[in-house]
């Protein structure tokens, strides 16, 4: 009984804060698990991509953040897209976008409407823009089409075939 | 094996003239170009720069096939680099081969460089104890070089200019600030921001003013390894203006050439402008 009520209460209070949060979205990525003799973490940015290929948030960039001095930004142009609309007139590290490289495995990123990323989001359709490049590898670029603000919660995937394995965007109201 | 038939073409003018009238004639009629059937071209390790202070390395050679040194070296006596600021950066590691310049060069600020080699002087062709002679330098040197005996003298003025651009981070466009003097290219699409399948526009200027009907030809690089050179054809429209897609990623040779008689030297009665770019087009 007492159980009942502690669920009960502690799922009112979720549903409360995600309320309150407004609506949110969660990036699920894996980086592949790769058989090569010589095997760097990938350099990956995220972000949402508006009319035009115009950039209208970005997510996250994780590249070699502490390499030597700031010599890992030397690779960030080999994620052409992004260095193309956005990156190279950015002073990175930008705060809260800029991460470390991630091992092989799944990851997941979590915004809100709340977020400095998304809080400038206009109601619309956009598209998120995940875009990997590897040292002695190759680079590969997704996308998944989606509407701003979502109406309902719901799932939308994509996989990629060389440097990125399945991509998932969550979309809660 | 061309050239050697040009030789013997202009002993026959000789014979057929005398000295005078045929060097008055050989000065109208000046072709120039003929003697520097070569391409030239500057060929740089990287275009578009992440991060700072990172090296690029330049090849610079004359050769016909893109981008191969299978002829000779180009000089690098007018080696100019521009820098983002307005300013000026001195290259380092110069060096000349047989078969091409190499010189290095350190990305110090973030914008855009233009590196240009540009060759502004006199050409001559003369006959000395019947030995054929080609000459290149300025009009100061041009009085001084050439002896006086000299016979079948024609001279023609040259600006020959190589050009290629490099970029850290975002690009800018103070160095496409042209000098006014020769052929010139502004680009209106920014020529480190080139993508297979788009369309740049690039202006083409004679003496600072819009060059309208200059032929265009552009060939893309690793020509070796395919039966057609790929080379595209433009003309510069009434505003000088070239409009061009790229139909792959690679480096590309861009080049436009210009006569004219509006000549800076009293030797010579024709001039011939050539612009070169090297520029690379990225895959989307």
């Amino acid at each position: 009984m007492r159980l009942t009520v502690i669920v009960a209460t502690l799922a009112a209070l979720v549903w409360g804060v995600a309320q309150a949060a407004g609506p949110s979205l969660r990036v699920e990525v894996e980086i592949p698990r790769l058989r090569v003799a010589e095997y760097h973490p990938p350099y990956v940015a995220f972000w949402i991509e508006g009319e035009g290929h115009a950039v209208a948030a970005n997510l996250a960039v994780w590249y070699e953040i502490d390499h030597h001095g700031g010599e890992g930004e030397k690779w960030l142009k080999d994620l052409r897209q992004w260095w193309r609309r956005s990156g190279r007139g950015l002073d990175m590290p930008v705060d809260g976008v800029a991460g470390a490289t991630r091992r092989p495995g799944r990851h997941t990123l979590t915004f809100d409407s709340g977020d400095g990323a998304l809080s400038g989001l206009a109601p619309g359709d956009y598209r998120l823009v995940v875009e990997a490049a590897r040292e002695v590898g190759g680079r590969e670029v997704r996308r998944l089409d989606f509407h701003w603000p979502p109406r309902d919660a719901h799932t939308l995937e994509t996989r990629g075939e060389d440097e990125l394995g399945e991509i998932k965007l969550h979309l809660v109201p | 094996m061309v050239s050697g038939g040009k030789r013997s073409d202009m002993k026959r003018y000789a014979n057929a003239f005398p000295l005078k009238a045929a060097l008055v004639l050989a000065l109208m009629l000046a072709v120039p170009g003929l003697a520097e059937a070569h391409r030239f071209w500057l060929l740089p390790s990287s275009t578009v720069l992440s991060g700072d202070g990172d090296w690029i390395t330049v090849d610079a050679a004359r050769s016909n096939d893109m981008f191969y040194f299978n002829h000779n070296a180009m000089g690098l006596n007018g080696l100019r680099v521009k820098t983002p600021d307005g300013g000026g950066a001195e290259p380092a590691n110069r060096f000349t081969g047989e078969l091409r310049s190499v010189f290095d060069l350190r990305i110090e600020q973030q914008g855009t460089y233009k590196i240009a080699v540009v060759d502004d002087g006199l050409f001559a062709r003369y006959r000395i104890d019947g030995e054929h002679r080609r000459w290149f330098g300025t009009a100061d040197e041009f009085a001084t070089d050439i002896p006086d005996d000299a016979e079948e003298l024609r001279a023609s003025e040259r600006i020959n200019r190589a050009e290629t651009f490099v970029t850290a981070g975002a690009p800018t466009r103070e160095v496409f600030e042209p000098t006014g003097r020769g052929l010139e290219l502004v680009p209106e699409t920014h020529p480190n921001d080139l993508y297979a399948g788009e369309t740049a526009r690039f202006r083409l200027l004679v003496d600072g003013e819009p060059a309208a009907g200059v032929d265009v030809t552009v060939v893309p690089g690793g020509a070796r390894y395919r039966d057609d050179p790929g080379t595209m054809k433009f003309v510069t429209d009434d505003e000088g203006m070239v409009e061009l897609t790229w139909p792959h990623a690679g480096m590309y040779w861009l080049e436009a050439g210009v006569s004219d008689d509006r000549v800076s030297s009293e030797y010579a009665a024709q001039r011939r402008l050539t612009y070169v770019a090297t520029l690379e087009v990225l895959p989307l």
